[in-house]
């Protein structure tokens, strides 16, 4: 099943950055924290998890047009990228649980 | 009608210029991001808009990682969309090496930002229709075709 971004936030994700693209859609889940790695195989509209949090992973969402980031962990985004978010409206949300934990809940939610 | 065809789709449509700062992280992705919102007012289709924008991207990291500066300059033309990334720096030693899936020379510090995974010449690669390097010790140019087709 297709879920909106914004529908993450009742689950356990905090949504910090990019508040004006939580209505774009999510249709798989991606994780990967090389950035060249997911330029080559993220599939569009993917909601992607990377403990990466500097301003690059906001260029490469956008690029292979990524659906939302989400940083798990509670890793704190860098200010820089909380900026270069809001304004290409790249959702980002932080979860506290381990990537793992966050993708199960992903796929709970999309099954 | 042929001719005419022919003739202007060699016209350059559109043409965009930028420099780009060697180790400058923090506006990296710029050129990128810029391409993509001109291809998209365009309306050109989405997988030329994904592939040329994810082909721009690596060669503009690639000079922000591995050399001292350089420039980039993307032509639209009616048929196709023409990268040229040229830089001064160390150039690349051996080019069918550097082209392999996981080679990479990137220093620590910046795979621990996620680079260096050896990825993107193979993604330049991958998306373009064509693509041409030319590299010595001065310096490297990259040029990257992507048809419409
Ligand atoms: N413009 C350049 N100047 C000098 N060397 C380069 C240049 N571009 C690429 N190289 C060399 O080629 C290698 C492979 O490049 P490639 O883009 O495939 O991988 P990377 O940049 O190391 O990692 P990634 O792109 O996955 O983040 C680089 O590590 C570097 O040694
Ligand atoms: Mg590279």
């Amino acid at each position: 099943m297709r879920i909106k971004v914004v529908e993450l936030v009742e689950k356990g994700f905090r949504l910090v950055a990019g508040d004006n693209g939580i209505d774009k859609e999510i249709e798989g889940v991606y994780i990967c924290d090389l950035l060249s790695w997911v330029m080559a195989h993220a599939k569009a509209k993917s909601a992607w998890i990377t403990i990466q949090t500097h301003v690059n992973i906001v260029a490469v969402a956008l690029l292979a047009e990524i659906s939302c980031i989400i940083i798990p962990e509670d890793a704190k985004l860098d200010e820089e990228a909380k900026k270069k978010a809001d304004e290409e409206g790249i959702p980002i949300l932080s979860f506290t649980g381990t990537s793992y934990e966050a993708a199960i809940t992903l796929y709970e939610m999309m099954k | 009608m042929g001719l005419l065809v022919e003739v202007v789709n060699e016209m350059v449509l559109y043409s965009l210029d930028f420099d780009v700062k060697a180790r400058d992280f923090d506006s990296a992705g710029e050129v990128s991001s810029n391409l993509r919102s001109v291809l998209k007012q365009l309306s050109l289709n989405p997988d030329v808009v994904r592939r040329s924008c994810i082909a721009c991207y690596e060669a503009e990291m690639n000079i922000i990682i591995h050399s001292y500066g350089g420039h980039m300059e993307i032509e639209i033309f009616g048929d196709k969309i023409r990268i040229t990334a040229e830089d001064t720096g160390p150039g690349i030693e051996d080019i069918e090496l550097a082209m392999k899936e996981g080679y990479s020379t990137a220093p620590e510090e910046i795979r621990e930002m996620g680079f260096g995974a050896g990825m993107g010449l193979p993604n330049m690669k991958e998306n373009s229709d064509f693509m041409d390097i030319k590299s010595s010790k001065n310096g490297t140019t990259v040029v990257m075709e992507i048809l419409f087709k």
